[in-house]
């Protein structure tokens, strides 16, 4: 007997955190799924931000079914899985999902039930994770098979992202980390910023290692004046300003991602 | 004339004299019970069990019996979230002691390490060794403010002990300790979590000695000079 083979590779599950907030991991995570749905993938972004779930917020949906309903079993996930705007699908947390911001083996189970059951449908599949390093962002990170690590120029986000490939590094052994450049204010600011963090690793982190933390510039979104104005309007940069440099930047991430799926 | 044997349901008969010599020799009781038995067997089985699970030396549960037992423990802490500690220690300057002394003396001092580990610690916790002079200890349930206390107080109990070697001879002998708490709800492998807790014994290692050196719970403290480094502004001032 031979099992019948899988007609699509099965899909890569990436979560997009940041350690500090305010950087643009929501608004990397829309944009990012709609940039790869355009050039024909599959892609699912989910909401883990448990408890300050704003994915519906950046999509403007008002869902009246979410993965609050599906973890209480109001709801079947199907029900729960919504069209966004970009030609991608959206499981949102919402509302009410502050009693499961803390890990419990409840929200672990619920997580990993969902993750297992809504993969194999998606070419893609995009953790939108909370700010910070806490239980949750660190256990839905485990669940992915990449990381996309957001970060900005600013000190502040340089040394929470910085704290957040450490953990990561130490604690769940990852050696592969993707960084994406969020409002570069000159060409190769990126560049500048992955070779910093990766000077400070190689330093401090790399030698307690067995192998070394290797980090890859996913891309760099310039700072664009369309990205304010289109999460001021809450939409897609990707839908209503597809030239804008940020959008044409994030395009070629996915294209990127695309390229270099296994 | 050989007759035929008779077709019977017994299984053949089994060849055990070697399984009960070992048992005999390595100090175990032979199994109660009426030879030949479901029961008795059942005890010979089990008295198997448990030695081909424990250090002949020592009596510590063998490194067989620690891999199990780590990779239990890692589900379990990934399944409920609680805290449990791995320390890795080592004999410092063990080499010297059978170099001077002889390996009979080592393995005295290998010995009353071991009897001294087991005595600080939990019934619920293992204590095994797991390489000539290496021991571990799986610390379930144990909250990371604690960890730093437990770890000492092992390190000291070691060290405050004589060893006897010879007649008028008494060594006394330390041990340097690394510890790592498993990630909690996350999934792991028991390779890494022994990795984090070598690590952390070399660095005890390279502090000298006799010490005990915990990873950090908090990896995500940032420090000064890690700040500096990451914005010093080599990379960027090719931009200005």
């Amino acid at each position: 007997m031979t099992q019948a083979k899988s007609q699509h590779p099965p899909s890569r599950i990436a979560a997009i955190t940041s350690g500090k907030g305010g950087v643009g991991k929501t608004f990397v995570a829309a944009n990012l799924a709609a940039a790869l749905a355009r050039q024909g993938r599959r892609v699912l972004v989910l909401d883990a931000d448990l408890g300050l779930a704003n994915l519906d917020v950046v999509l403007n949906l008002q869902p009246k079914i979410t993965l609050h309903d599906v973890f209480t079993r109001k709801a079947t996930l199907q029900e729960a899985v919504l069209p966004a705007p970009g030609g991608f699908s959206v499981l949102l947390a919402g509302s009410g999902m502050v009693e499961y911001s803390r890990m419990t083996p409840e929200v672990r189970d619920q997580l990993q039930r969902v993750i297992d059951e809504v993969a194999p449908r998606y070419d893609h599949v995009l953790l939108d994770t909370g700010a910070g390093i806490s239980d949750v962002v660190l256990y839905t990170v485990s669940l992915a098979d990449d990381v996309i690590i957001v970060a900005t120029p600013e000190p502040t986000s340089l040394t929470d992202a910085y704290a957040t490939i450490k953990v990561l590094a130490t604690t769940q052994g990852r050696r592969a980390m993707g960084v994406l450049v969020n409002q570069v204010r000159r060409p190769g600011e990126g560049r500048a910023v992955r070779q910093q963090l990766q000077t400070v690793v190689d330093r401090y982190v790399n030698p307690g290692l067995d192998s070394f933390v290797r980090l890859d510039l996913l891309g760099e979104l310039p700072a664009d004046p369309a990205v304010r104005d289109a999460v001021q309007r809450r939409q897609l940069l990707l839908e209503s300003m597809p030239g804008a440099p940020a959008a044409v930047a994030m395009s070629v991430v996915a294209t990127r991602m695309i390229e270099e799926a296994p | 004339m050989d007759r035929p044997t008779p077709p019977s349901d017994r299984p053949p008969p089994l060849s055990l004299d070697s399984a009960l010599q070992l048992l005999a020799h390595s100090g175990q009781p032979a199994p109660a019970g009426e030879p030949g038995t479901a029961a008795w067997m059942q005890g010979l089985i089990d008295a198997l069990v448990d030695l081909s699970s424990r250090d002949a030396l020592t009596g510590l549960a063998n490194r067989r019996s620690f891999d199990l037992a780590l990779g239990r423990e890692i589900d379990r802490v990934a399944r409920s979230g609680e805290p449990a500690l791995l320390l890795a220690l080592d004999i410092d300057h063990f080499k010297r002691v059978n170099d001077n002394f002889g390996h009979g003396a080592g393995d005295l001092v290998i010995q009353a390490v071991a009897g001294a580990l087991l005595d600080c610690v939990r019934p619920m916790d293992l204590v095994a060794r797991v390489g000539g002079e290496e021991f571990a200890i799986i610390l379930p349930n144990c909250p990371s403010a604690f960890g730093e206390t437990v770890a000492e107080r092992v390190r000291r109990r070691v060290e405050r002990m004589p060893v006897t070697v010879g007649p008028g001879q008494n060594l006394s002998v330390s041990v340097s300790v690394g510890g790592a708490f498993a990630p909690q709800w996350v999934r792991s492998t028991p390779a890494l979590w022994v990795e984090r807790a070598d690590q952390q014994l070399y660095r005890a290692k390279a502090l000298g000695r006799n010490v005990v050196q915990l990873e950090p719970t908090a990896v995500s403290l940032v420090s000064n000079d890690e700040k500096r480094l990451l914005f010093e502004t080599s990379s960027f001032q090719d931009f200005e």
